[in-house]
């Protein structure tokens, strides 16, 4: 009796934790204004995609919680938990029918109904949403059932042409200005969404690419591990050097737009080494990080805009000013905190942040900064009449800021001081009893996160061209500190990892602005539950983490669950 | 003597001192000026002080939350502003068909206390689920960590209300036993706002009773003091670290419903700013302590009503009431110079925060 | 050392090798370097990406692009919706069709502040199909991203920035391209002075900003009028978006004893001043004026019943010409309610004005493309003159200020609260 309750416990339990997800995903609008794009035009949209993702994505995971020595259970379990998953939906249609949700909740709509059962009315609808969630659990139990390179593939594969028909519009732009092979670009998409032979050679493309890389790539590393260390040492160096080559071709590769996407990851790099410093390293929590980011625009505001009027410097004469008032303000504001330990410390930083923000903004301070009209006419920056005024050129003034700052950054971890920062992280008082000079070391870590931010603040304002208060919200400290913490806490390239993923992904997908917060969050909790290192960890961070991890040798970590 | 104590004194001390007594220097110097010029009478200063009490006393509440999850976890609960947004929000539709039915006016206690146990249940029910899907699994993690999930939490839940609810605001229908103002030995002070401040002193007077007097809060306060020691001893801390959350949600959603009474208007994004605000009064009274949050929520409220008039009108600074939220702010600062665990964190300043 | 290289080899040859291969190694990273510098100074000599090439060629059965950049996310979205359905009955009214090339608009958030701006800006600058803009809402987010457009050769017409920076004189050649069809916020500013001062009778006056560029704006042209006009201006305060507690500001304001409170901001904190004024001690009598960001329903909600007796600046719907009738029937039937904010007549009259002046310039060709030369486009909505838009005649000027600046000044009754719409009739106009 109890071994077949344990049989299908599974797929209800995770088809009831799906059904309420999915319930919310469809209640708060996202599949109804997803499917005004189409993935495949005129065949399938991004909202039908997105609840199709769903639906399998429970039944594979009921599957996979199974752990049944029965050979059955597990693809049970998975047509059980798509269908409960189906079967919330096919409620929600039922009792949106009966009365109206829509005083409640404004995205029970009719036409969320219209969508959920292809168009059908009565019960034939029902019928529909049931199949397709039975549908979902079969394919998921495939998928379960086949050997896990295949799988890999297929996901990949399906999951590429996905990603192509969601960044269609960005895609789209920077294939066709290769001239010659714009014409692929005509036969992959038309004007919404993908044509069906480009996602079908999509598909067929990859998972060539993965089969053989799969079949093959073993063998490429080790024959790279075969190689002499000459030849690796020369393979790295060319490695490097095409780094450095893609590096400095990129903005012209990729076109005005995504250059302006590089240039604010850019931006987010230079503020998070600058936190990484403060958190990572020295493990000191601060939540007021954007006050210095926005003393180094302001200072650079001041000394250039001839809307102020005090000074007309030109970029680099107040570059320095920016950095070394940065600093300044770093030290000063560290010294009244360096007694106050964890969220102490946090609350009184975050203070500061908002301190500033207010006195900038305020009409007490309006002569000298221009309050809440901000300050304009900001110079761009130049460098023997050459001008960075475009994305594309800004670009590499910020490729070199980054290059300095994670150089600045590389010398310092190992440095003396680095190391008494991250004694100090690691234990305070015992950092103290080796002699560590606590007050200096911890000035040190402020005065340089503050630097940097304040590099990155000037840099900022010069590619703004104006400054405004409203830029200095305290949620910029925050998306800073989770995006050191999401790249992995501590290591340089986790924070461009990190700026990349929680700054440059959202950039791409403006046009969802509705929905962008909603799956940020989610996406932070859960990246912290399943991957706290976070995405790049620095290698000891993560050896402490997974430590007990190791020790008892588990199964391996299910790499496919996307 | 004096030379242990010279000792003891660093630069960065003296440097430290310096910016608090400038600060506190400041701050004398213009409530002086303020009170030379003479432009506010005596009944402003207790109209400053009774609005005052009135925001201060839902601070206090929602601070207390914080406080409690700061006490049995050590983690800054950033989604707790969320927990008390999600009550009054749901129970407005609640209220709203109430009042069109005319049932609100009639019967305007059932109806409140209905309004309360739907806003307490949703937010309770929240926090219990924030605490099980999203702290729960992070037991033993670093202490950054779980911050950052609450961020995520944070953002997910506003945005999930927003979508579910709208982006628009709805506004919680009148009370009209509660409209006008009563004169009490001669102060008028308006009815809500004394009902919200008695109801505060009594949601909070039960919260403490709870914690000091019952098992569970005395099992409560063990888990706070040491996780390991209170398992051995046979409590159980998962369950307890629910409770807590539990607690926490309804006091957040009593403190939503006054809160939405008081200034009517509810949307998903008001619960971010009231919750910055709890957290901080939980950190100047000295986070982790309950009679120091409540403490703490009454004095930041105190110090946004009377700061701006007191501080700066004299000093002839423009548009003072711009500046409140960074007087506030200062405050905390001045106060963490002089107590680096706040106000009442005596007990806490041995262990680690 | 390379043990495979040893075989064989005695320990010279082997330091031979050795050396030739670091030779060789150092000769293979000087190489790389020059190699890198070519490619650096070419990258930053290479002109930056031709996105403005001025002219765009639309090939037969193929969309002319309009792209829209309002706020669609955050509490101001409503502003940018409200726009969005403007253009969309504008198309709809031109008949969606442009010489015989169907229109298409596509549209970015600009989140209501420059780096929203710029980055809306700038993806749509990155697209070199598109022919005209329409945006921004927010005056912050038009200063950045205007000459990003403009540098790319695209011309666009605002329906709701209404910054004076905008049109100066000394803005600068980044705004040639620009243009708008909303009043500039002098103009609003005082009509409110005016009728405070002339209709009302108060001769002291106190306003609220919120912090944001419109509202202190807007506040400071009111005060500036005021004076100007012999009134006293007890006090300038401002408050926080996101305040809610008003009572400390308002008794602070009690204490000048101001005949009337301007406050120009936005819905919340206008809310919770409306509400709160009737409870403050000392206000009684005081009037309260607000401006057309909170001329919006949901500002009913949230000021409730204590909103009547107050006073609204906003564009004059009752001189809107006949047309604005059909058009508020058409918004009913195609979105099934009434316009959410007072925009969405203006951003019609930006899109017809583009529309209107594509078909003037745009060049059909004999294989029944389109080519549109945008700067000529430009200079035909430059030239617009007598133009008979929904808001009014519109005439621009040499710095792109379209509008028929019509401001009037409403008065709300407990009817308006009770439906939950906002009063239709103007209770004064500064012109005939």
């Amino acid at each position: 009796m109890t071994q077949t309750r344990s049989l299908w416990e599974h797929g209800v339990k995770t088809g009831i934790i799906g059904g309420v997800a999915v319930l919310v995903i469809a209640l708060v609008g996202m599949v109804e204004s997803f499917h005004r794009r189409d993935i495949i035009a005129e065949v399938i949209t991004m909202g039908q995609v997105l609840l199709l993702i769903g639906g399998v994505f429970i039944g594979y995971i009921a599957a996979k919680r199974t752990g049944s020595d029965e050979s059955l259970a597990p693809g049970l379990n998975a047509v059980i938990g798509s269908s409960v998953t189906g079967g919330f939906l096919a409620f929600l249609v039922i009792v949106g029918r009966l009365i109206n949700l829509r005083a409640v909740l404004v995205n029970a709509s009719p036409m969320l109904y219209k969508l959920l059962t292809l168009g059908h009315k009565g019960v034939a609808g029902i019928f529909i949403i049931l199949l397709i969630g039975m549908g979902c659990g079969v394919f998921a139990a495939a998928l379960f059932y086949l050997p896990r390179l295949t799988r890999r593939v297929i996901i990949l594969s399906l999951s590429s042409m996905i990603i192509a028909g969601v960044l269609q519009d960005l895609i789209r732009p920077v294939i066709a200005a290769w001239g010659p092979v714009a014409v692929v670009s005509e036969w992959l998409f038309t004007g919404n969404g993908l044509t069906v032979s480009g996602s079908i050679s999509i598909v067929i493309l990859i998972a060539v690419v993965m089969t053989a890389w799969a079949l093959k790539g073993q063998d490429i590393k080790s024959g790279y591990g075969n190689l002499s260390g000459g030849s690796q040492r020369g393979i790295k160096i060319s490695a490097f050097f095409m780094l450095a080559v893609v590096l400095l071709a990129l903005p012209h590769i990729l076109g005005l737009f995504l250059s302006e996407v590089l240039t604010i990851v850019g931006l987010y790099v230079l503020l998070g080494l600058g936190l990484n410093i403060v958190v990572g390293y020295a493990g000191m929590l601060d939540l007021g990080y954007v006050a210095f980011f926005a003393i180094g625009s302001y200072v650079t505001a001041v000394l250039t805009s001839p809307e102020l009027g005090f000074f007309s410097l030109t970029f680099w004469q107040a570059l320095p000013f920016a950095v070394v008032l940065g600093i300044f303000f770093g030290v000063l504001l560290g010294i009244p905190v360096l007694k106050m330990r964890g969220d102490y410390l946090a609350i009184a930083t975050l203070g500061f942040g908002e301190i500033i923000r207010i006195l900038v903004l305020s009409d007490f301070l309006r002569p000298w900064l221009g309050g809440a009209q901000g300050a304009g006419k900001i110079p761009k920056a130049a460098i023997m009449g050459y001008q960075f005024i475009t994305p594309q050129q800004i670009y590499y003034l910020i490729l070199a800021g980054c290059i300095l700052v994670v150089f600045i950054s590389l010398r310092l971890k190992g440095s003396r001081l680095g190391r008494a920062w991250m004694a100090m992280r690691e234990d305070e008082d015992v950092a103290q009893a080796m002699g560590i000079n606590l007050v200096a070391t911890k000035l040190l870590a402020f005065a340089t996160g503050a630097g940097f931010s304040a590099l990155s603040g000037a840099i900022f304002a010069s590619k703004l061209g104006s400054v405004y208060p409203h830029s200095f919200n305290v949620i910029i400290s925050i998306n800073i500190l989770c995006l050191i913490i999401v790249g992995g806490m501590g290591s340089i390239p986790g924070v461009i990892v990190g700026a990349a993923a929680l700054v440059g992904l959202p950039e791409l997908l403006r046009e969802f602005a509705e929905y962008r917060l909603l799956v940020y969050g989610a996406a932070l909790v859960a990246m912290m539950i399943l991957r706290p290192e976070g995405l790049w960890p620095e290698v000891r961070h993560k050896m402490e983490l997974h430590a007990e991890e190791e020790n008892n040798i588990g199964e391996p970590e299910p790499s496919t669950a996307t | 003597m004096f030379q242990r104590w010279k000792e003891s004194i660093t630069p960065t001390d003296i440097v430290m001192w310096l910016i608090g007594g400038t600060l506190l220097l400041m701050v004398i110097w213009g409530s002086v000026a303020t009170l030379v010029a003479g432009k506010y009478t005596g009944r402003h200063w207790i109209d400053f002080v009774i609005f005052g009490l009135a925001q201060g006393s839902i601070y206090a509440l929602i601070a207390t939350g914080y406080t409690m999850v700061y006490g049995v976890l050590r983690m800054i609960n950033f989604a707790h502003g969320e927990v008390f947004m999600s009550g009054p929000y749901t129970a407005y539709f609640v209220a709203a068909a109430m009042y069109r039915s005319d049932f609100l006016d009639k019967h305007p206690f059932t109806a409140l206390f209905v309004i309360f146990v739907v806003a307490m249940a949703i937010s309770t029910m929240i926090a219990y689920f924030l605490e099980k899907i999203a702290y729960r699994p992070l037991r033993g993690a670093p202490r950054l960590i779980p911050l950052i999930t609450a961020i995520g939490a944070s953002f997910f839940l506003q945005y999930m209300f927003r979508g579910l609810y709208g982006s628009g605001f709805q506004a919680y229908p009148v009370i009209k036993i509660f409209e006008g103002a009563w004169v009490i030995f001669g102060i008028r002070i308006l009815k809500f706002q004394l009902v919200v401040i008695v109801a505060a002193i009594l949601l909070m007077a039960a919260l403490y009773s709870f914690i000091m007097l019952t098992r569970a809060g005395k099992a409560i306060r063990a888990v706070s003091e040491d996780k390991e020691a209170s398992s051995l001893m046979g409590i159980n801390v998962d369950g307890m670290i629910s409770t807590t959350f539990i607690i926490g949600g309804m006091a957040a959603g009593a403190a939503g419903v006054l809160y939405a009474l008081m200034f009517k208007q509810v949307h998903f994004f008001m619960g971010f700013i009231p919750g910055i605000k709890a957290f901080t009064a939980a950190v100047l009274g000295g986070i982790g302590n309950i009679p120091g949050a409540m403490l703490g929520g009454i004095f930041l409220g105190l110090i946004e009503s009377v700061g701006p008039s007191l501080f700066l009108d004299g000093l002839g600074i423009p548009a003072p009431y711009q500046l409140k939220d960074a007087i506030a702010f200062t405050m905390l600062v001045l106060v963490l110079i002089f107590r680096p665990m706040g106000i009442m964190g005596e007990r806490l300043a041995a262990k680690k925060a | 050392m390379n043990s495979h290289l040893g075989y064989g080899f005695n320990q010279q040859q082997v330091e031979f090798f050795n050396t030739v291969i670091q030779k060789g190694e150092e000769l293979m990273k000087r190489i790389l370097t020059l190699f890198i510098v070519l490619i650096a100074v070419f990258c930053l000599a290479m002109p930056a990406a031709a996105a403005g090439k001025g002219v765009v060629k639309i090939k037969k059965g193929e969309p002319v692009h309009i792209a829209y950049w309002f706020v669609i996310s955050g509490p101001n979205t409503s502003l940018g919706m409200d726009t969005v359905r403007g253009i969309e009955i504008a198309i709809e009214d031109f008949g969606k069709k442009i010489k015989g090339h169907p229109i298409k608009l596509t549209g970015e958030d600009t989140g209501c502040g420059p780096e929203g701006g710029q980055a809306a800006a700038t993806k749509i600058a990155s697209d070199p199909s598109v022919v005209a803009a329409i945006g921004s809402n927010c005056s912050s987010a038009a200063k950045p991203g205007v000459p990003i457009l403009w540098a790319a050769g695209i011309p666009s017409v605002s329906p709701s920035n209404t910054a004076p920076y905008l049109t100066d004189p000394k803005r600068g050649d980044g705004y040639s391209g620009y243009l708008r069809t909303c009043h500039n916020d002098t103009v609003q500013g005082a009509v409110a002075a005016q009728f405070a001062k002339d209709v009302l009778k108060v001769t002291s006056a106190a306003t609220i900003h919120d912090g944001s560029v419109y509202a202190e704006q807007l506040a400071q042209v009111f005060a500036a009028n005021f004076k100007k006009m012999g009134g006293k201006i007890t006090a300038q305060e401002a408050v926080s978006p996101g305040d809610t507690d008003m009572r400390p500001v308002l008794t602070s304001i009690a204490t000048g004893k101001p005949g009337l409170i301007y406050y120009p901001i936005f819905i919340a904190e206008g809310g919770h001043i409306t509400r709160q004024g009737k409870e403050v001690s000392g206000l009684e009598k005081t009037k309260m004026m607000g401006a057309d960001g909170i001329f919006s329903p949901d500002f009913y909600k949230a000021a409730g019943e204590a909103a009547v007796g107050m006073y609204h600046t906003s564009p004059d719907f009752s001189a809107f010409p006949a047309a604005y009738k059909d058009f508020l029937k058409k918004h009913q039937e195609k979105y099934g309610k009434k316009p959410e904010a007072p925009f969405h007549a203006h951003s019609y009259d930006a899109a017809m004005m583009i529309l209107k002046s594509i078909d003037k310039v745009g060049v059909a060709g004999k294989d029944g493309s389109l080519t549109i030369d945008r700067m000529k486009l430009r200079d035909a909505m430059y030239a617009t003159k007598g133009f008979k838009g929904m808001t009014g005649t519109l005439n621009c000027d040499k710095y792109g200020d379209c509008a028929d600046p019509r401001i009037a000044v409403y008065e709300t009754n407990i009817d308006n609260i009770k439906k939950g719409e906002m009063p239709t009739m103007p209770i004064w106009k500064p012109y005939k």
